[in-house]
């Protein structure tokens, strides 16, 4: 099985008609994603090599029976892009755009929790989730990711992400679904969350996580894993030797007043049974060895 | 974006916040006529994006104008921790009954807003929060609701303010909280807040942090984008759009994606190295992004060899190799470079990079020997 998305999983496309949103769109669904429809007021009736467009998410998910949607808005209109997909009904919104004011994230993120709590989001700022070989929403490469299991995969970076996936794809591990929650200071969807939906996948064995410095998410995961996860979880925290105070390429990636350090997080992480790698490929090999005992 | 004092001042001055009243500038003779105006005993302060002006010698009270003359010209081209004071402000000294704390920040954890009030003010609030926890207020705010009057009441006498400070702390707090969320600040700070023997309340500095990502909404926010510290080798990677830290060593690093980038500077340290920059060239590795990130860290001196680590996702390996070899074409480069190509058409891209290679280009398969070999040339 799979968390939060599968093959049968239909998605609306919001920002279909732009460039990326039409390169991975397409990308999406060359890969099997059910990429059912595209939303944008001024395009309405025509279509993007056979996706039809739609005025509204309302009117797409009305037509097509889509229950998710993959946002490629630019930023200053993600607010009310994400508002319109969770008033469609939606339940689940990923939004790719980078850029997003923190404010309008947590605007957003509490309005939606409170007001339309069957709806999650996921993002902003991040590469979506991929299902290897049932689906594949946002800008993942879908080559890289074995199907299968037994591993689940949360992540907070891009690229890191992908040499994940990689890593387990050169040691011949199948993956059930590779979540990338995103690199800023309020993303939709936390790492807690994630762990949680693997731990209830049957088809999940175990949980590789890979996290960076800034805020508290890693240290109130591994205080979950302590007490929730039955699962193996080994893992990476990128920028063990990042200068304090400096902001590292991610708005979430900042060290301040000695908060938010790798040591912190390794060690909490660590305390709570996860076998922590020092570089990517480290943690891939651990990841090698909790599957090969699991046989 | 961190403003400097005196643009944080003008921030809240212009949601109605009291503060001093002063003014900026770069030139002594100026610095005299607003001493003159504004009326004495006046305050000179260093405008310097770092702590520990008071300590340096920064911030200086001024009797009358010889004084004023005096502290400015002594302030003015001042080193503060490396940082030197190219301009001062100049305020009308208050009479100080009371010092408070009142900050709005984002609470990562609660997803919510967090407000921060103590009597305990003029001191790191870090110190606070270690030595005597209690003396702090936390509120958390809703986003969509926002800070209501009754709340922010009953969170002022929390607190457990001087009453006769109520009223005006109450106003200051809900024009701050407008400021913060409309301003789309990172950090709306205020140490000291004081209560004057007079009765009033007033904002006697100014720490404001404000999200870059808002500029679309402040077009007037560019003005403070400009004055942000960034050494020579940061402005020069601003100027070309890179996602670029200096740090102080001598490996070189560009990465694509800023997790990979982090985790390169980690691995380069790890193997008993010191990188000399982050830097994120983003999903992609075209030639003319990877040509400006090479010319950047070219210029950097300290710079002894580079490291090139690439991870080719929806951007093929032979792209990334391609690219490379452009970039290498069009700058002329000092040091030698490791390339580490992994990912997507890994094989493909190594093999357009192999007849290329020389002692000034190198390939390593893994990112922990091209680490190993960078720090080596490095040495």
């Amino acid at each position: 099985m799979s968390i939060f998305a599968d093959e049968n999983t239909k998605v609306i496309y919001q920002g279909l008609t732009g460039s990326q949103g039409r390169y991975y769109g397409l990308l999406n669904r060359e890969y099997g994603t059910q990429v059912v429809a595209g939303t944008n007021p001024k395009k309405a009736g025509t279509d993007v090599e056979g996706i039809p467009i739609y005025a509204t998410v309302a009117e797409a998910k009305e037509a097509t029976g889509a229950t998710a949607s993959c946002i490629f808005i630019p930023a200053p209109f993600v607010k009310a892009a994400v508002m319109e997909a969770a008033e469609a009904g939606l339940e689940l919104v990923v939004v790719i755009t980078e850029g997003v004011p923190a404010h309008d994230e947590a605007y957003f993120f509490n309005k939606v929790k409170q007001d339309f709590p069957g709806t999650r989001i996921l993002g902003p700022n991040c590469p979506g989730l991929i299902s290897p070989g049932k689906t594949n929403i946002g800008i993942t490469a879908g080559h890289i990711a074995k199907p299968g299991g037994p591993v689940g995969i949360v992540s907070r970076s891009g690229t890191l992400t992908y040499q994940a996936l990689y890593e387990l794809q050169q040691k011949d591990i199948g993956v059930t679904t590779c979540v990338g929650i995103g690199g800023d200071p309020v993303p939709g969807t936390s790492f807690i969350d994630c762990l949680e939906a693997f731990e209830a996948d049957p088809e999940t064995k175990a949980v590789m996580m890979i996290g960076e410095i800034g805020g508290s998410a890693e240290e109130e995961a591994a205080e979950f894993i302590k007490n929730n996860m039955t699962k193996p979880v080994a893992g990476y925290i990128a920028g063990v030797t990042a200068p304090p105070g400096k902001k590292m390429g991610h708005a979430g990636a900042i060290v301040s007043g000695g908060k938010g350090t790798a040591a912190a997080k390794i060690e909490a992480l660590e305390a709570a049974g996860a076998l922590m790698g020092e570089n990517p490929t480290e943690a891939g090999e651990l990841m090698a060895k909790i599957v090969a005992e699991l046989a | 974006m961190d403003l400097l004092e005196f643009q944080g001042k003008q921030f809240f001055a212009s949601y109605g916040i009291p503060v001093s009243d002063g003014d900026a500038t770069t030139s002594v003779d100026e610095a005299v006529e607003i001493a003159d105006r504004v009326g004495y005993p006046v305050v000179v302060k260093a405008q310097v994006h770092t702590g520990g002006r008071g300590k340096a010698g920064g911030v200086k009270l001024a009797e009358n104008a010889d004084e004023a003359r005096e502290h400015a010209s002594n302030i003015l081209g001042l080193d503060i921790k490396g940082h030197i004071v190219e301009q001062i402000w100049v305020e009308h000294a208050s009479d100080i009954a009371e010092e408070y704390y009142a900050s709005f920040t984002l609470d990562r954890s609660a997803k919510q807003h967090l407000g921060m009030l103590s009597a305990e003010g003029g001191v790191e609030i870090e110190t606070v929060a270690d030595e005597n926890p209690d003396a702090i207020a936390k509120i958390h705010i809703d986003p969509v609701v926002g800070l209501t009057e009754q709340q922010c009441r009953d969170w002022v006498e929390a607190a457990n303010l001087n009453p006769n400070a109520t009223e005006g702390a109450v106003d200051i707090l809900m024009k701050l909280y407008t400021a913060y969320v409309e301003g789309n600040a990172d950090l709306c700070e205020i140490n000291p807040l004081i209560l004057k023997p007079t009765g009033e309340v007033h904002a006697l500095d100014a720490k404001v942090s404000l999200d870059a990502n808002a500029i679309f909404k402040h077009p007037d926010y560019e003005a403070y984008d400009a004055t942000q510290p960034r050494d020579e080798r940061e402005k020069a990677a601003h100027e070309k759009g890179l996602q670029y830290v200096g740090l102080t060593g001598s490996v070189g690093v560009i990465a694509n994606g800023a997790g990979l980038a982090m985790s390169t500077v980690d691995v380069v340290n790890q193997v008993g190295g010191a990188p000399a920059n982050f830097l994120d060239i983003g999903g992609g590795a075209n030639a003319e992004v990877m040509a400006n990130a090479l010319t950047v860290i070219n210029n950097d001196p300290a710079v002894k060899s580079i490291f090139i680590n690439i991870f080719g996702g929806i951007t093929r390996g032979e792209e990334v190799a391609n690219g490379i070899i452009e970039a290498t074409k069009r700058v002329e480069i000092d040091s030698p470079i490791v390339i580490r190509l992994d990912g997507t058409n890994a094989e493909q891209g190594r093999e357009i990079l192999q007849p290329h290679l020389s002692e000034g280009l190198l390939m390593e398969d893994t990112m922990l020997s091209a680490a190993r070999r960078a720090v080596e040339l490095a040495k």
